[in-house]
């Protein structure tokens, strides 16, 4: 089985800080880190790989540096990778990132799964996954906790909804999101690493994609930001005071008076 | 076609550096320095006082003005509407009349039931498709459905929950449509001298806010959160017209199959229904003490949440994490225990009507959007309130 992970490289801000006298993000000295959410959609690859034979290619499109990221999944078990980098990719929305990672995708010789995370750090969307789908005529299923079965021609798998969870079955190719329940994903091996320090990994620009430039980057994106701004949290709070046995009694005194309970 | 300095005017004076939203400007070597990541929000340029930012748009044909209506995605399950299409009826109540055009609403499924409740929360006219190729909601057959009215009769602006179908399905339609989507808006309003819908959304983990349009294509698409928007009051009054469209098979065969459903059944009060959460955080400490906020639910007759620690540690599963990353609530009343309030979780519960928050830390950001703060230990607090409660 042959199988495509689409990872990006996002900040590695685990808590994100705001500089209280710029009142902007702190970005120094972070590290770029793979999605953690597409560390399950890569885990689940190279898994699904062991299971079934075939090879995984990482995908990412990103800035030069996205390098590293698409080595480190090389270091945990993708056979080859492919870094989408081109200026003319900047800005790109969702549906201009889907299309590139979509031509990108056809571009590759004989899929059968496509794997991506189940949203962004940054992006924070989850709409890509979809929408290459979609570009792509391949069923998505989206939320995916476990695979149960696949063969060259169709595969089982058990998604979460709202609800509970359901069991689906697809034809193959197709693509789907995980989730972190899925799996541990590993810890790079002394081979990978060694692996991941040798590979060569090809850079596709616009051109060598044979991607329209009317549809990626900023020129490919329908959505445009207009204007960023930080949230206002009025506080419109009443902190009580005394000891436990009189907060609380003020507590419910309060409550009982709005009538919420 | 993006942004680009001009180093003749820039000094290097640094005044654009503060202003950037994601704090990506940096001065090197007297020069100001660009990092990946810039959403091309304008706000460096608004502040650069030598004119040297210059930011250039995309020239893009003006939208297709034909383009008239708002529309809301029904979604349903076994034939029940979800809640959340009310909330956006109402909300698209709003935005229809802002604009001057009619609102509909999109009924797909089989076994069509209560769809004139539609029309009470708002609806002119809904628009419904039943087929037993839609039954099991498998996302090809809806997108396509969609798609289609879409193209037939041209809203300008298509909104829907942001749930799993929704999030599944909702981007197929805007990649048929070659058309923009904002995912989890917050806020949506409307620029009515450019009919633009202004889609609000967190982004960076909620720490900024970004409004965004979508200029030149439609419709607009959008997805809300369930319990981000409030219901209006359903006015049985109201008719709307119902129009039934038929749809041959052959465009709805799908790839994907249901098999079988296994509905979760730990969540004895629905998180999403219940109108009060009691919600426990990583100051619980250990797992068990989740028995005390259990009881606390019990007697109150709520549901129980949790920040995303006790997820992580295993200490609850994760239907019951609140935030960013887990479910949008908006209860009557949320009481917050042992949780610091990080702008994730916040995220997830900050339009509660009433926030109680029970913390030993008096600097914890919680009490920043507590309606009432009890500064104190709530292994305290909590059975003494457990207490009192059982008494009354
Ligand atoms: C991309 C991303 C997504 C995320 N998504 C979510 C999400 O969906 N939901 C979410 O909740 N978090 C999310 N987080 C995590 C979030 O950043 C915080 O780490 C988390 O919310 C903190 O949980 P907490 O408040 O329970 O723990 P802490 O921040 O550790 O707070 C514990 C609090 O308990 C108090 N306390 C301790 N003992 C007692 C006591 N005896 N009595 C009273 N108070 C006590 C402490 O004073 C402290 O304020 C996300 C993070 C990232 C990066
Ligand atoms: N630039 C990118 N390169 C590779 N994969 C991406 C990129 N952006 C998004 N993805 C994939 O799409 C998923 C959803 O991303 P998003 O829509 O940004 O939340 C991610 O988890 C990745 O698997």
């Amino acid at each position: 089985m042959n199988i495509v992970v689409c990872l990006k490289q996002v900040p590695g801000i685990t808590k994100v800080q705001i500089d209280p006298q710029t009142n902007t993000l702190i970005r120094q000295g972070v590290k770029g880190i793979i999605n953690p959410f597409d560390t399950y959609a890569l885990e689940e690859g190279v898994r699904l790989k062991e299971r079934y034979g075939g090879k995984v290619t990482a995908i990412s499109m990103g800035p030069p540096q996205a390098e590293e990221a698409l080595r480190e999944a090389i270091s945990v078990g993708a056979d080859e990778a492919v870094l989408l980098s081109d200026r003319a990719f900047a800005g790109a929305d969702t549906l201009a990132t889907a299309y590139t990672l979509a031509t990108a995708i056809q571009k590759l010789n004989q899929y059968h799964l496509v794997i991506c995370g189940r949203q962004t750090l940054d992006g924070d969307t989850g709409q890509v996954g979809p929408e290459l789908a979609e570009m792509l005529k391949i069923p998505f299923v989206a939320y995916v906790s476990k695979v149960e079965e696949a063969s060259d021609g169709v595969m089982r798998v058990r998604r979460m909804i709202e609800e509970g969870h359901e069991v689906i079955e697809t034809s193959l190719p197709a693509a789907i999101s995980v989730v972190k329940e899925i799996n541990t994903p590993r810890l790079p091996s002394l081979r990978g690493l060694s692996r991941a320090k040798s590979a060569v990994i090809p850079v596709w620009t616009a051109e060598e994609l044979g991607a329209d430039k009317d549809l990626v980057g900023l020129a490919g994106s329908a959505t445009k930001v207009v204007k960023v701004f930080f949230p206002q949290r009025v506080c419109r709070g009443e902190v009580l005071q005394g000891d436990p046995e009189s907060q609380v009694d003020a507590l419910l005194g309060k409550l009982g008076q709005a009538h919420i309970i | 076609m993006g942004i680009r300095f001009d180093f003749d005017k820039c000094i290097g004076c640094g005044a654009c550096v503060p202003d950037c939203p994601f704090g990506l400007l940096d001065v090197v070597d007297d020069k100001v320095h660009l990092r990946e990541g810039c959403t091309l929000c304008g706000a460096c340029q608004e502040a650069c006082p030598y004119e040297a930012i210059i930011i250039e748009a995309v020239e893009q044909a003006p939208a297709d003005g034909s383009y008239r209506g708002v529309w809301v995605f029904a979604e349903q399950r076994d034939g029940r509407i979800k809640g959340v299409a009310y909330e956006l009826l109402s909300k698209g109540r709003e935005l229809a009349d802002a604009l001057g055009a009619e609102l509909c609403a999109v009924y797909l499924g089989h076994g069509v039931d209560g769809v004139g409740e539609l029309a009470a929360y708002g609806a002119d006219k809904v628009y419904v498709v039943d087929s037993p190729a839609l039954a099991d909601n498998q996302e090809e057959p809806l997108a396509e459905a969609l798609s289609e009215l879409v193209r037939q009769y041209k809203p300008e602006i298509v909104i829907a929950g942001a749930t799993s179908l929704g999030r599944s399905v909702i981007p197929r339609v805007a990649a048929v449509l070659k058309t923009g989507l904002t995912a989890d808006c917050t806020g949506l309003d409307i620029d009515p001298a450019a009919r633009l819908l202004l889609q609000t959304r967190p982004t960076f983990g909620g720490n900024v806010m970004a409004t965004i349009v979508c200029q030149a294509r439609r419709p607009q698409m959008a997805t809300v959160r369930p319990r981000v928007f409030k219901k209006a009051a359903p006015d049985g009054g109201r008719k709307g017209q119902i129009i039934k469209m038929d749809f041959s098979r052959e465009g709805m065969t799908s790839k994907t199959r249901l098999l079988s459903f296994v509905e979760d059944l730990t969540e004895k009060v629905k998180l999403d229904e219940a109108d009060i959460i009691v919600s426990g955080g990583r100051g619980l400490g250990k797992p068990e003490n989740f028995e005390l906020l259990k009881e606390l639910a019990q007697v109150l007759g709520a549901a129980l949440a949790s920040s995303r620690p006790p997820v992580d540690d295993g200490w609850i599963p994760y239907s019951h994490q609140v935030g960013q990353t887990g479910k949008t609530v908006s209860p009557k009343l949320y009481i917050a225990c042992g949780i610091s309030g990080s702008v994730q979780h916040m995220a997830g519960m900050q339009t509660s009507e009433c926030i109680v928050a029970i913390n030993e830390d008096p600097g914890a950001p919680i009490f920043e959007i507590a309606t009432y703060g009890i500064v104190g230990d709530l292994f305290k607090i909590v059975p003494l309130l457990i207490d009192k409660l059982k008494k009354e």
